[in-house]
């Protein structure tokens, strides 16, 4: 047993395990290692200590506008999408109790996704792209709500009728893609993979808000949430309120996702392997938001980072790396259940 | 185009452009149609009797996925543009695809569910799609050639490719409907089945072998087509009941039906162009997929 201190102020109290607290630090310590090396090299190296100097308004013209207006705000993005992909995850394989439950395949991306070629194609800004992409989303999570609940919404039909969802909304969106002419359909197929080429700071704003509003929201919700997982049943003896618990981790999960979606494109398998990695790390017996958070940024930038490099001349969208890491996390699965 | 020139078309062609039309453009179609149908529906048959699991579907569980990296791969990358070598990478695709996604999704401690089946083909076919779009990348013009037969089209496919996969889909279907009796036996439980004196081993074997080439060779043909392969079957069952021997044959009849039909409603509803039949699928089949899965707790098979 993992000795736990608990902190306590006024109504809240929250456990802290140390390997928890070890772990959040190390992950901090790899995203900020991570995005510094991102920023300081590519074709036009700039040494960490002008780094610092040109984000802090000073040094030369040219290192500044590279590190402050294209590499600062693409490594930001890829930070705060990650960890908002995380916590989503996070709350979804907590609310379906299981591994496999992540946004990703509950049809929320894919409305999303609907929504951003919509605008894409139409010829949208950058800002109408991320905004009809979280409507889609929203209305993706919404359908997907109405149409699972029957007596209560239980996981195991939330999923299923997700895939449904998703499916339908997939086929639209190659619908879609098979209507525009081809260099729309380039653009709108980029975005669908996944990618942080390009994003400048009107993309990170937004997803910054929200983990700033949506974070603390969180936090009320993990214990009642971890009864839950033990059980509508039991919850519900414990004098949790469920279907409530469970729309509002919905509602806080689906706004995270649409809104990292709206900034990135559906970046694939970050929610479904950040929590589980955390999960193993801080030795939890359930996912733990904060440090699936933590752990989705440095997957993220460190992802972004390696699509950027490793290939040479060819650089691929960032959802390319990640969908691979979410192949390595199925074989890791797969083999587990071997034995 | 009147009734009686079709069937002089077809019986007493006389080279006029009528008769061209539908020898070289609109046979071709339909005989894929009805190929494609049939493959579908019988390996969705297949897997859903092999696997227990009523939400076996090809494209559900990610084996249309691996059959189109398979494709993917060998059009995008190896340059094979001749469609009786390509099925072959179909092929592979499809038996890794399956294989992975059934240790996924059958072993572990909680034993098969469907969900558990369902999440893990879905988290396959994700990873195979990403691999496919990232090998599309690197060529605008093979990727301009795939997006229509990635959404699942009959269009575009000439009397040569159809004549080359027919023989792939009509083992596979022979093979299939030949597992009947066997399938029978292995739904009673594996040790009922034992006692009975039936081949596991070499039944489940088969099934598979049954399964990868009527996916590998549909998919290669008209793409990944979602929810054929799933809703006939169940509808079949609740006419004939389980029997095997009545499921499998009347999947095979019925699933064309519904990819014609689904095709022609593309046709009507997009004209002058058209929507693809894999879009009209699952435009079709993902509410009833959804209906099923409300109306009643999911029995295992």
């Amino acid at each position: 047993m993992t000795p736990i201190t608990s902190l306590r102020t006024g109504n809240l109290s929250i456990r802290l395990s140390p390997r928890g607290l070890l772990v959040s630090a190390g992950l901090i310590v790899t995203a900020v290692a991570g995005g510094l090396l991102a920023i300081s090299t590519g074709d036009f190296p700039v040494p960490i200590p002008d780094v610092i100097a040109a984000l802090t308004g000073q040094g030369n013209p040219a290192a500044r506008i590279i590190v402050a207006d294209i590499r600062a705000p693409r490594v930001l993005t890829a930070l705060l999408v990650g960890a908002a992909f995380g916590v989503s995850g996070a709350l979804f394989q907590s609310l379906t109790r299981n591994p496999l439950g992540s946004p990703d395949f509950l049809g929320f991306t894919s409305g999303a996704a609907t929504g951003g070629i919509l605008a894409t194609i139409t010829g949208g800004t950058a800002w109408m792209i991320a905004g009809s992409a979280l409507l889609g989303s929203l209305g993706a999570a919404v359908s997907v709500y109405l149409l699972a609940f029957r007596r209560g919404s239980q996981g195991y039909r939330l999923v299923l009728v997700g895939i449904g969802v998703s499916a339908i909304l997939v086929s639209v969106n190659s619908y879609l893609l098979t209507r525009a002419n081809i260099n729309d359909a380039a653009t709108a197929a980029a975005w669908l993979t996944g990618s942080l080429s390009g994003r400048g700071w009107d993309h990170a704003l937004p997803v910054a808000l929200a983990l700033a509003v949506l974070m603390p929201l969180c936090a009320p919700l993990s214990r009642p949430m971890r009864m839950i997982e033990m059980g509508d049943e039991a919850a519900v003896a414990m004098g949790i309120p469920v279907e409530r618990v469970r729309l509002a981790a919905m509602a806080v999960g689906v706004a995270l996702c649409g809104v990292a979606t709206a900034a990135a494109g559906p970046v694939a398998f970050v929610a479904l392997t950040a929590p589980q990695i955390a999960r193993r790390l801080t030795h939890s017996p359930g996912v733990t938001l904060v440090t699936s958070g933590l752990m989705g940024a440095v997957i993220l930038v460190l992802a972004d980072l390696a699509a950027q490099r490793l290939f040479g001349a060819i650089q691929f969208p960032v959802g390319v790396l990640t969908a691979a890491l979410g192949g390595a996390y199925l074989a890791l699965l797969l083999r587990k259940e071997r034995r | 185009m009147p009734l009686s020139t079709v069937v002089d078309a077809l019986f007493a062609p006389t080279g006029i452009s009528d008769h061209v039309v539908i020898r070289e453009l609109r046979l071709p179609r339909t005989l894929l149609g009805l190929g494609v149908g049939a493959a579908l529906g019988l390996a969705g048959a297949l897997m859903q009797s092999l696997t227990r699991n009523p939400l076996a579907d090809p494209a559900l569980l990610g084996i249309s996925e691996g059959a189109v990296f398979g494709v993917v791969i060998a059009l995008g990358i190896l340059g094979i543009t001749d469609p009786a070598l390509y099925v072959w990478f179909a092929f592979a695709g499809a038996a890794v695809a399956f294989a992975a996604v059934h240790a996924l999704g059958s072993a572990g401690r909680t034993g098969t569910s469907p969900v558990r089946l369902a999440l893990a083909g879905i988290a396959l076919g994700a990873v195979l799609t990403a691999a496919s779009s990232a090998v599309l990348r690197l060529d605008t013009q093979t990727y301009d050639r795939m997006r229509f037969w990635m959404t699942g089209s009959l269009a575009g496919q000439t009397a040569d490719v159809v004549v080359r996969l027919v023989p792939f889909m009509v083992a596979g279907i022979v093979l299939g409907l030949c597992l009947a009796g066997p399938l029978n036996a292995l739904a009673l439980g594996e040790d009922a089945s034992r006692a009975l004196g039936a081949n596991i081993g070499r039944t489940r074997v088969l099934a598979a072998v049954a399964i990868t080439l009527l996916c590998g060779a549909a998919t290669a043909a008209a793409g990944p087509i979602w929810f054929v392969g799933l809703a006939v079957p169940h509808a079949v069952r609740a006419v004939v009941g389980p029997d095997q021997r009545w499921v499998l044959p009347f999947s095979a009849l019925l699933a064309p039906i519904l990819l014609l039909g689904s095709d022609i409603v593309g046709r009507l509803i997009g004209s002058p162009g058209e929507v693809q039949v894999g879009i009209v699928c699952a435009v079709i089949g993902g509410p009833v997929f959804i209906a099923m899965v409300r109306r009643r707790r999911l029995a295992a098979l």
